[in-house]
């Protein structure tokens, strides 16, 4: 599996749209501080752009990725290498270079900025590894999306759709419910309803961090009520790590059952 | 060498094998013949573990395929359409597969075999077709394993590179490896090949050498006992 994740991985370093990404993580945190002037502010407006963004790119490339290295992958097949080490090699390949994007293109503007005197290191530390999380979480959908589906314009779709799901209409749905049932007590169901979406969970986990649940209204309150600040964090941590663990299981399963 | 037994596949709706049973023995050149969608690369497919079968069984060189990739150590394969990652270089590509699988030095003399020095630093996705199919070939036969497939091996080939094509299987054949080949070019099956293995609807309809077949149909020539078979089931 590691000689598979080394060529996918240095074949994306290659690829032009590696540096796209990194130059706009770049771009991105350098404007940021350049305007903000602030660590701490320039932290979270970057959360509101990485919650959204992330997911968006890990979605795109995992399929595009799969769909581009359909044909290599059918020569690997034919190799002794275990179905599985292909799939998990790839993704994780996709996933890691996309982490490192995300991971250097923020990270260099900040420590220039001089994060490590500050005191915004762990909230900017966590940003980062929610980042990482999602990217993890967003390339394995996808890659569940593609192996699923033989058409890449169905698969382009699902993908774009699964984004749009999770990253908007969700939060609508979730919302209206909220709104219709605002006569039961609904902390449970706002607690279970933030859980089982990897975007608002991570949004919910850093500005827990930051302190600043407040803006968050009604789920922040009700994190901070049953969790408390610790607590919150590790069981968001573990719901962020379930959700990286079954889709990629599924990959496994679904990569063994498939016909080339 | 290989056998299966009761081999059935079925894409959706569509019954590609029903019950196919076949025993390759070992050394010799098999042709597996059948018109356009008999379900010649599935067969092979099923054999490199690429396509899993609904029922039955494959054993490779005594190992059952089911949930195995080791056996495959054991396999050459040419795919049917060579597809490289259009930004790898040819070079790099010959490395690629030699570190995946195993080490070898076969690789320069297929090389200058098939003329390929000048394109060693070209990037596969500016090659030409034949030119690939070169390519292909020398990742095939680059790791001298005892069973080689071949799936449209002439695909693209210029005559010469066919000529050189042809004693290379033969060669092949002469160190004692199974050659399993399908083709749709019947000089080239009738010129080399010991045996043909004829796929009908999803079935083995015959197996034998090209002789046998010839008495069988009652034709003078090879091209015409194949058309002999297909209009005779198709008419």
């Amino acid at each position: 599996m590691l000689k598979i994740l080394k060529y996918s991985f240095y074949d994306l370093m290659r690829s032009r749209w590696s540096y796209v990404y990194f130059a706009f993580y770049l771009l991105l945190g350098i404007v940021l501080l350049f305007l903000n002037n602030d660590l701490s502010k320039a932290v979270i407006t970057l959360m509101n752009v990485i919650i959204v963004l992330v997911p968006l790119i890990g979605t795109i490339f995992g399929v595009m990725y799969y769909y581009n290295s359909q044909e290599f992958t059918e020569l690997l097949l034919a190799q002794p290498i275990k179905r599985s080490s292909i799939f998990l090699g790839q993704y994780l390949g996709v996933a890691l270079s996309l982490s490192m994007s995300l991971i250097l293109g923020l990270g260099i503007p900040f420590v220039f900025y001089g994060l490590f005197e500050s005191s915004a290191i762990w909230d900017f530390s966590l940003l980062l590894i929610t980042g990482t999380f999602l990217t993890l979480i967003f390339t394995a959908l996808a890659f569940n999306i593609a192996l699923s589906n033989e058409n890449k314009i169905k698969g382009f779709g699902y993908a774009i759709l699964l984004w749009l799901f999770l990253a908007v209409i969700y939060d609508g749905l979730f919302l209206m419910t909220l709104i219709m049932f605002e006569d039961y007590p609904l902390d449970k169901l706002s607690l279970i309803g933030t859980m089982l979406n990897p975007i608002d969970l991570s949004r919910t986990l850093i500005l827990l961090k930051l302190d600043i649940s407040a803006l968050l209204g009604y789920t922040g309150a009700v994190f901070k009520q049953f969790f408390g600040t610790s607590f919150g964090l590790i069981v968001s941590f573990v719901m962020l790590t379930f959700w990286v663990v079954m889709p990629v299981l599924r990959i496994v399963f679904k990569s063994k059952k498939k016909d080339f | 060498m290989v056998t299966i037994q009761n081999l059935h596949k079925k894409f959706g709706k569509n019954q590609v094998l029903s019950g196919v049973d076949l025993n390759i023995s070992e050394g010799g050149i098999f042709a597996i013949l059948g018109p356009n969608g008999s379900g010649k690369t599935t067969l092979i497919k099923s054999v490199l573990g690429m396509v899993i079968p609904n029922k039955g069984d494959i054993t490779v060189l005594g190992e059952n395929i089911k949930k195995n990739s080791e056996y495959r150590h054991k396999i050459d394969y040419l795919p049917q359409i060579a597809n490289f990652p259009s930004n790898l270089r040819v070079k790099e590509l010959i490395k690629m597969i030699k570190d995946l699988r195993k080490p070898t030095d076969e690789d320069q003399r297929l090389i200058e075999l098939f003329r390929l020095e000048p394109f060693l630093d070209k990037k596969l996705g500016n090659l030409s077709g034949g030119t690939k199919q070169k390519v292909n070939l020398v990742l095939t036969f680059m790791f001298d394993s005892p069973l080689v497939i071949l799936d449209e091996p002439t695909t693209g080939l210029d005559p010469i590179s066919l000529i050189r094509l042809k004693d290379l299987i033969k060669a092949e054949k002469a160190k004692g490896k199974t050659i399993l080949i399908t083709s749709h070019i019947m000089s080239f099956v009738e010129e080399i090949s010991d045996e043909i293995v004829f796929i009908l609807e999803g079935k083995i309809y015959f197996k034998g050498p090209i002789s046998e077949l010839k008495t069988k149909t009652n034709q003078p020539d090879f091209e015409h006992a194949i058309a002999s078979i297909l209009t005779d089931n198709h008419a």
